[in-house]
């Protein structure tokens, strides 16, 4: 066992998670390259997606991965840097939108 | 900054490069290639004469496979450069390539040029852009290019200053900027002038080109909006595990990973339309060479009795085994990688 939860040589083998189950795998990954290509949005514009996906699960290895796919595709730093301030945005505001429930119980239980 | 041999870097040695990659732990190229029944790699004619006239250049890019740069002094004599024009005489070889360097700071660059255009032969310069503004001397280039049909081949490595100063230098955009204007200002670029002016786009870091698709809109939306550049086409190219840009990987810890990114991005269909099976490629001093890269890794062509321009046989050539080490990885991963962008399209 690792003594970190994360190795960056585990990006690698994201691939392998067939070897416990191929089929499903191998649909997962079917799917995943279609919902990549260009579409309705760009390639580009999906990549950006994915980054501020990333950073609002706050995965490593997608926050790796997608950064570097954002660069290759010609995102610049300022435009990932906008994308990361919406999921920082929307992570926020979805704390907050929640302190109308608290203002609500506060107003029910009060005299 | 100096160029690896200036400071006198392990990296300036062609044999130490090689032996880098050789010592890197990912499969054998020309085991990929014969996966696909490519190997060994036969040329499939001579299209394009790539000649490198020095290695001499008024930048010193991070990236350069050259090691090109002020402090280097190796440049095409006239006598080699006549030596290639008797060969392209002799031969339908329809396009010249001419390259560096800053091609153009070598003084018997122009003779050159016109020499090829009066021989009929299509001619391409790679062009830095800011050696044109370099000395006042070469101010009137775009007006020389213009006159002669050259097609100019531009460095460009992003649309704005941030990402190309990082790779090329600082000023360098700004300046960039100001010679495609003097280009578009005497036709290039302009529908209907035939005058050719494509950019070069290769990633200012240890990352992989997008698809031209992707980021030629991107080039032309900015460039024209904000600058009012226009240009032809969009070339994308992948920087090359060699030279000054194997520096950079080693020094950053980016090498390995880069290496298995290009190794696990291998195409066949890439492989199977790289340059080197239309090009020949004649070094400063005359050598012949499958391509630029392994000229700069003194990789000649197989039969060392036909490996200068002197002895130039073009039957030999063209059914050469093409010499294949672990950088060829660069030219085959995603939609390929050559000196006109993209293979696999």
């Amino acid at each position: 066992m690792d003594k970190t939860y994360y190795n960056p040589d585990d990006l690698k083998k994201f691939s392998k998670i067939g070897e416990f189950g191929k089929e499903l795998a191998d649909k997962f990954f079917s799917y995943y390259g279609e919902v990549f290509k260009d579409g309705e949005l760009s390639a580009r514009e999906k990549s950006l997606i994915a980054l501020a996906v990333a950073h609002a699960v706050q995965c490593p290895y997608c926050i790796d991965a997608y950064t570097v796919d954002c660069t290759e595709k010609g995102v610049t730093e300022p435009q990932m840097m906008e994308a990361v301030h919406v999921t920082a945005a929307i992570r926020g505001g979805s704390s907050l939108v929640h302190s109308v429930q608290m203002m609500n119980r506060v107003k029910e239980v009060s005299m | 900054m100096k160029s690896l041999k200036a400071q006198r870097s392990e990296l300036a040695n062609e044999v130490y490069q090689l032996h880098v990659l050789e010592e890197t732990a990912v499969p054998k190229f020309s085991d990929q290639l014969a996966t696909f029944g490519l190997y060994p790699l036969h040329p499939t004619g001579i299209e394009v004469f790539q000649m490198n006239v020095g290695k001499m250049c008024n930048q010193t890019c991070q990236h350069c496979h050259v090691d090109a740069g002020p402090d280097r002094r190796e440049i095409m004599t006239r006598e080699t450069m006549e030596q290639c024009l008797a060969v392209l005489e002799r031969h339908p070889i329809p396009t010249v390539d001419i390259t560096g360097g800053a091609p153009e700071m070598n003084p018997h660059f122009r003779w050159l040029v016109e020499a090829c255009r009066q021989r009929g032969k299509k001619v391409m310069v790679r062009c830095n852009l800011t050696i044109v503004l370099a000395n006042p001397k070469y101010r009137d280039l775009p007006e020389f290019y213009a006159a002669n049909g050259v097609e100019v081949v531009s460095s460009l490595p992003f649309y704005n200053a941030d990402r190309t100063d990082r790779q090329r230098g600082k000023g360098v955009f700004e300046d960039s900027i100001a010679v495609l204007r003097m280009l578009n200002a005497v036709g290039y670029g302009t529908e209907g002038s035939g005058l050719v002016l494509n950019l070069v786009y290769n990633p200012a870091g240890a990352f992989l080109p997008a698809s031209q698709q992707t980021l030629e809109p991107q080039f032309r939306k900015v460039l024209g909006k904000e600058f009012g550049i226009r240009f032809n086409q969009l070339y994308a190219i992948t920087n090359m595990p060699i030279s000054r840009f194997l520096d950079f990987l080693i020094r950053t810890g980016n090498y390995e990973a880069y290496m298995e990114r290009l190794v696990s991005a291998f195409n066949p269909v890439a492989a199977a339309g790289v340059m080197c099976r239309n090009t020949i490629s004649v070094g400063w001093d005359g050598f012949l060479y499958d391509c630029d890269f392994n000229q700069m890794l003194d990789l000649k062509v197989g039969n060392a009795s036909k490996g200068h321009i002197q002895s130039f046989d073009l039957d030999y050539l063209e059914k050469r085994d093409v010499v294949l080490a672990q950088h060829c990885y660069g030219c085959t991963a995603g939609a390929g990688s050559s000196c006109g962008g993209e293979v696999a399209k």
